[in-house]
């Protein structure tokens, strides 16, 4: 039985590996300089001289890895949260966790935090931004020994309502030159220059996924309610602080590079439900490779479908996702 | 059930409660409960709507913080335990059973998390088997790979006994396992744990509402007072289920006789109107 189940999981994670691989092939291979995909290891052999190499290393690579990081970690902290919450409608945006990032960064641009600081301000910003609102969520909420979850959930709507206004208010009030800059990052792109904040996305993801492993068993635990879980043995209280933690450390890295993406953390974890079932064993993993795969793809959409202009990834992942997730809903019940 | 471990408390209590108090803000719930659960029997929690039982169970199972007193699980206070430790010598089965979209078995070899070591990602060969001998001692191996969410409610009850004994405890606690269902089942329940209890030297506090249940399955019977907060009678059913005490403690006029096939007390409504 045990065997059985861990064939089958090998099976979908080497499915879904294949499946990243491929979208990065093909992201490799798609832009406005056409590069045919045979001709890749002949650029690749030739070495850094070639224009073709440039554009391949430099450009689109490093691009292609800050989706998947990125989409990988949206997805993840959705499953995560998901998962604690018991309620399928939860993921960073709902709980006001990326309204809480994004008016981190908007202070950082306005106060030119970034000048002082480097480019390490905006994750920086974004993560304090996410915590702090993390932090609030829970600090309300934390009358009795158990995180009351729906109160919790309606809390952080009302945040990240407050959050946006501020965003606005801070629009509002800001100088022509920086509100540009918000509204550029608002509007959600994985096209960032800067190599070590992609390297930093990339690490921040990776080590969010195997923090979060750490919790898997703690997590199907979770799905039967705190107290359930409390007689099985786990820590809830401690469990959900550090995956709390966790979600708002990877929205806000997310956030604070490549803008607001929606839907990611709310459609992609539902849609690797339907495939591996509930158990977060395969769940963590699954929605992680599954992100990185759908950013990427519709990053790549993105990049082509009014060439040579560019529209905001996250307008492509707000259409499709929002289309097949009524879709599934319409086909199949949506259960946790 | 750790033979060795059981035999050699076989003197102590299993669940040894002091001098307990619970209460919320200003109203008090629980004053000054003081009970012992010996091992192997079977001892059931009656009293009327908000007196406290599922507020007691809560206390013991660690959901709820006490304000005084100490509770002891095999002779540690349970305020030094973590849930872990907890979770290997007490297991609970709770009034309402959230579903979760898992399978059956699934959801059985949960009850094997606490045994798990430090980093251990699946079930070795012996929680499954242990899972699988649960199962079949509560008929739900048939269920095996169905969906929790999709059996009914009888079937739940009986896969959340399931997987509170695969974490093989020392003591079984239940909260109104009986709640939501006929009488089928609320017997088939009854008759399983009292088959367990003898097979697997199971120790067992169940809070029941039905008095007549209550008299039938239960060794020993604690009658919980609304109005004191406390414990009203406790001993053996004849001892607890008195007309008295259930005029007293319900505000209801009962007539107890003695069961005519078991010899157990019998607990008989009367209504005023048909009253000749």
């Amino acid at each position: 039985m045990i065997s059985s189940k861990i064939k089958i999981w090998s099976l979908i994670f080497t499915g879904l590996l294949f499946s990243v691989l491929v979208v990065g092939l093909i992201a490799l291979c798609t832009g406005s300089a056409g590069i045919e995909i045979k001709k890749i290891p002949a650029i690749l052999l030739q070495g850094s001289t070639t224009a073709e190499y440039t554009i391949l290393m430099d450009i689109r690579l490093p691009r292609i890895l800050l989706g998947m990081a990125i989409g990988g970690a949206l997805s993840l902290a959705g499953t995560l949260l998901q998962g604690m919450f018991r309620n399928p409608l939860v993921e960073p945006y709902t709980l006001g966790i990326s309204g809480g990032a994004s008016l981190g960064v908007c202070i950082n641009i306005l106060f030119k935090c970034y000048a002082v600081l480097g480019i390490i301000a905006y994750p920086l910003f974004g993560f304090a931004g996410a915590s702090a609102v993390i932090f609030l969520v829970y600090s309300l909420n934390r009358k009795s020994t158990h995180i009351r979850s729906n109160r919790m959930l309606l809390t952080g709507v009302m945040i990240s309502y407050v959050a946006s206004s501020l965003v606005m208010l801070l629009m509002a009030l800001s100088h022509h030159d920086d509100l540009q800059n918000i509204v550029l990052w608002i509007m959600g792109s994985l096209d960032e220059p800067n190599i070590s904040l992609i390297r930093l996305v990339c690490m921040g993801s990776v080590s969010g996924l195997i923090i979060s492993y750490f919790f898997c068993m703690d997590l199907n635990a979770l799905l039967l309610g705190d107290e359930e879980a409390a007689n099985l043995g786990v820590n809830t209280a401690r469990s959900k602080k550090i995956l709390f933690v966790t979600a708002s450390f990877l929205t806000g890295l997310s956030v604070s590079v490549a803008g607001i993406i929606m839907f990611v953390g709310l459609i992609v974890p539902h849609f690797v439900r339907m495939m591996t079932g509930p158990d977060h064993r395969i769940l963590l993993g699954a929605s992680f490779l599954a992100g990185a795969a759908f950013l990427t793809a519709s990053d790549v959409i993105a990049r082509i479908i009014i060439t040579p202009l560019e529209l905001p990834v996250g307008v492509i992942t707000g259409i499709i996702g929002g289309v097949m997730f009524i879709w599934a809903l319409s086909r199949k019940q949506v259960t946790l | 059930m750790n033979s060795k471990l059981t035999e050699s408390i076989l003197d102590r209590p299993v669940l040894d409660v002091r001098n307990l108090s619970f209460g919320y803000k200003k109203t008090e719930i629980l004053k000054g409960i003081s009970f012992c659960v010996n091992p192997k029997e079977f001892v059931a929690i009656i009293g009327p709507n908000g007196c406290g039982k599922t507020t007691l169970i809560k206390t013991v199972l660690k959901s709820e913080r006490l304000d005084s007193g100490t509770i002891r699980i095999l002779g540690k206070d349970i305020a030094h335990l973590t849930n872990r430790d907890l979770a290997m010598h007490m297991a609970a089965v709770l009034q309402t059973i959230d579903p979760a979209a898992m399978t059956v078995r699934d959801y059985v070899l949960l009850g094997r998390m606490p045994f798990f070591k430090q980093y251990q990602f699946f079930e070795t060969r012996q929680d499954l088997d242990i899972a699988r001998k649960y199962m079949e001692l509560t008929g739900v191996v048939h269920l095996a790979e169905e969906k929790v969410t999709q059996i009914s409610g009888g079937e739940r009850q009986l896969c959340a006994i399931a997987r509170a004994l695969t974490q093989e405890p020392d003591l079984l606690v239940l909260d109104e396992p009986t709640a939501h269902l006929d009488i089928t089942h609320q017997k088939s329940i009854l008759d399983l744990i009292t088959a367990l209890k003898k097979e697997l030297s199971l120790t067992v506090l169940m809070v029941l509402h039905d008095l007549n249940l209550a008299a039938e399955y239960s060794d020993r019977l604690i009658l919980l007072d609304k109005d004191n907060s406390s414990i009203f009678s406790s001993g053996t059913p004849e001892e607890v289920l008195t007309e008295d005490n259930i005029q007293r403690v319900y505000q209801a006029e009962v007539v107890v006789k003695p069961n005519p096939i078991t010899g157990k007390p019998w607990i008989l409504l009367i209504n005023q109107a048909n009253k000749p």
